[in-house]
C-alpha cells in the first residue's frame, strides 16, 4: 500500500529565527518530490517534520491523513545527510536494524535483509564494517537500511551530497530504477537541481531563509535508463536553467521585508 | 617474524628506558654513592640488587600480603563499577535526577580520603569493608563521570535516524548508545583500576592487619626499607598488569575502533 504526503501552510522557527514559512505540497501515492533550494533554507528541517520527529509552529502535515507526530513517525523512515551506519554493526546487521527493532529474530532479520544486497551492488560486503566499505557504499546501506523498514513514505536528505561526481551519478542512476520499482511516496532533498529534476517527478524549489515556496515544476519523463540522454535532453536543460535562475534570483532575508 | 617484531617495537622502549633507570640507581645506590650525599646510613638507601634479595628471600611473606591486597582491589573496582556504570545510566535516563545528584556525585570525589579512612574503619572495624569503601569511593567517580559523557556523546542524528526505524527507548539504549559509550568507559576504568592501587594502601594505613600496605607501614616504621621498596615494586607491577588486563579485555569488545 502506498499512501500520500500533504501540508499545508507549514512553517516553523528555531527560536526567533524563522526557517521555513508558507509550504504547501502535495505528493501522490508513489510519487517523488525533489525539494531544492540554497543552503539554510530549511530543506532538512522540513523533512524532519514530515517525518514526525519535530513539529511544525504553523499548519498541518498528513501522511495517509494522518497529521499526529506519532502517526506520522509510524509511516514515514528517514534518511539523515550523514549516513549514521552505526561502527559496531556489519552492514548487514545495520541495514536489519529496523527489522531487529520489530522484534524479528537476528536469523529472520539478517535473512531479509540480506535478500536485497545483491540488488544493491552490495554482495560480498554482508560481513564488512562500515568504515570497510567506500563512500557510495556507504550510502548503498544506509538506503537500504531505510527502504527495509517498508515504510511507505521515505524521506531522503541529500543522499549523495557527500560523494565525488562519478559516484554521485552513478548512483542517481542506480536510485531512480529502484524508486519506481519500490512505488513508495518519497521526498528528496538536495541542493543539486539536476540530481532533483532527474530523480523526481515534481520539484518544490525554496527561497533562501525562511524557506518559502518559490516554484513547482514538473519534471521531464524519465528518457529510460540512460542518464546522460535524459539530462541533455532540451526539455531537461530548460528547466534546469529556470530552477537555477530562481534560486539564484531569491531573496536574501532582510528585515520587514514581505512580512 | 612480523608479530614478533611488532610486539618487539612495542615493549623495547619501555624495558630499556627501566633497565637505564635501575642501572643508573644501582651505580648510585651500590657504590653508596648516594647515602653518603644524603648523608645516611646505606641500609636507607637500598639498591635494586637489595630490593630483588630482599623480594626473593621474604617472597612468602609479601605473596601472601599481596594477595590480601589484590582481593580488596578487586572487589573494591568491581563495586566501583557496578556502581559507576548503574549511575551514569541512571543520570543519563533522567534529567531531573541528573540534575539533582551531579553536584552529589561531584562532592563524592571532594572528600579527602584521608579524612574519611578513620571513620570508616570505626564503622566497618578492620575486615575488608573499609578498604572497599575506600576504593570504591575513588574508583567509582572516573567510570561514573567518563561514561555519562560516552552516553551524551552520541550522534543525535543516530538516535533520531532509529526512532523512525521504530526503536523504543530501551532499544536505542542497546544498540547506539550503550556501545558508544563503552570506549569511555573503558577509559574510565583504567583511570580506575591505577588510582584503586593507592586506595588500597591507604585503606590499609588506616587500619589492618594484613596486606602489602600494613607491611610498608611496619616496614617503614622499623627502617626495613629494602622491603619498604619491594613492597612499592609488586604494588606497580599489580597496578601494570591490571590496566594491561583491561587494554586487552578493551580490544577484544571494541573490535569496530
Amino acid at each position: 500500500m502506498t499512501v500520500s504526503l500533504s501540508g499545508r501552510g507549514v512553517g516553523h522557527s528555531f527560536g526567533d529565527i524563522a526557517v521555513l514559512d508558507g509550504l504547501d505540497f502535495e505528493v501522490a501515492p508513489g510519487q517523488v518530490l525533489g525539494v531544492v533550494g540554497p543552503s539554510g533554507c530549511g530543506k532538512s528541517t522540513l523533512l524532519e517534520l514530515i517525518c514526525g520527529l519535530r513539529r511544525p509552529d504553523r499548519g498541518t502535515i498528513a501522511v495517509a491523513g494522518r497529521i499526529t507526530e506519532r502517526e506520522r513517525l509510524a509511516r514515514s523512515a528517514w534518511m539523515p545527510q550523514t549516513d549514521c551506519l552505526l561502527p559496531w554493526y556489519t552492514a548487514l546487521d545495520n541495514a536489519a536494524l529496523a527489522l531487529r527493532n520489530l522484534g524479528h529474530s537476528r536469523v529472520e532479520a539478517r535473512a531479509e535483509a540480506g535478500r536485497l544486497f545483491d540488488r544493491f551492488g552490495l554482495s560480498g560486503f554482508e560481513h564488512a564494517r562500515p568504515d570497510q566499505l567506500s563512500g557510495g557504499m556507504r550510502q548503498r546501506v544506509a538506503f537500504l537500511r531505510t527502504l527495509v523498514s517498508r515504510k511507505d513514505v521515505l524521506l531522503l536528505d541529500e543522499p549523495f551530497a557527500s560523494l565525488d561526481a562519478i559516484t554521485r551519478a552513478e548512483l542517481q542512476e542506480w536510485l531512480l530504477p529502484v524508486l519506481s520499482a519500490e512505488n513508495r511516496t518519497v521526498v528528496l532533498v538536495t541542493h543539486d537541481v539536476e540530481e532533483a529534476l532527474y530523480l523526481s517527478d515534481t520539484v518544490l524549489a525554496l527561497t533562501a531563509r525562511p524557506g518559502r515556496p518559490a516554484a513547482m515544476i514538473e519534471a521531464p519523463p524519465g528518457a529510460g535508463p540512460a542518464r546522460e540522454h535524459v539530462v541533455t535532453g532540451a526539455g531537461f536543460g530548460r528547466r534546469r536553467e529556470e530552477l537555477l535562475g530562481l534560486l539564484k534570483r531569491s531573496p536574501e532575508p532582510t528585515a520587514g521585508e514581505r512580512g | 617474524m612480523k608479530a614478533a617484531g611488532h610486539t618487539a617495537r612495542i615493549w623495547l622502549p619501555p624495558l630499556v628506558l627501566v633497565l637505564v633507570l635501575l642501572g643508573l640507581w644501582q651505580l648510585a645506590a651500590g657504590t653508596g654513592f648516594l647515602a653518603d650525599r644524603l648523608g645516611l646510613d646505606d641500609f636507607l638507601v637500598p639498591s635494586p640488587a637489595q630490593v630483588a634479595e630482599v623480594l626473593w628471600q621474604d617472597r612468602g611473606l609479601i605473596a601472601d600480603n599481596a594477595a590480601v591486597t589484590l582481593v580488596e582491589i578487586l572487589a573494591g573496582f568491581a563495586v566501583a563499577l557496578l556502581l559507576g556504570l548503574a549511575v551514569a545510566t541512571l543520570l543519563h535516563f533522567s534529567d531531573l535526577v541528573r540534575r539533582a545528584s551531579y553536584p552529589v556525585v561531584v562532592a563524592s570525589q571532594t572528600i579527602p580520603i584521608i579524612v574519611i579512612a578513620p571513620i570508616l574503619v570505626v564503622w566497618f572495624g578492620y575486615g575488608i569493608g573499609p578498604k572497599l569503601a575506600v576504593i570504591a569511593l575513588i574508583c567509582f567517580f572516573p567510570i561514573a563521570v567518563n561514561t555519562l559523557d560516552g552516553l551524551r556523546s552520541v550522534d543525535p542524528d543516530s538516535v533520531r535516524m532509529m526512532r523512525t526505524l521504530y526503536a523504543s527507548r530501551s532499544q536505542i539504549f542497546r544498540r547506539v548508545e550503550a556501545p558508544a559509550a563503552l570506549p569511555y568507559a573503558f577509559s574510565g576504568a583504567k583511570i580506575a583500576v591505577a588510582v584503586a592501587v593507592i586506595g588500597a594502601v591507604f585503606g590499609e594505613w588506616v587500619g589492618s592487619e594484613r596486606g602489602l600496605g600494613h607491611l610498608m607501614l611496619q616496614d617503614n616504621a622499623q627502617l626495613m626499607t629494602a622491603r619498604l621498596f619491594a613492597s612499592v615494586a609488586v604494588l606497580s607491577l599489580i597496578a601494570i598488569v591490571l590496566f594491561s588486563l583491561i587494554g586487552l579485555v578493551e580490544r577484544a569488545l571494541l573490535r569496530w575502533r
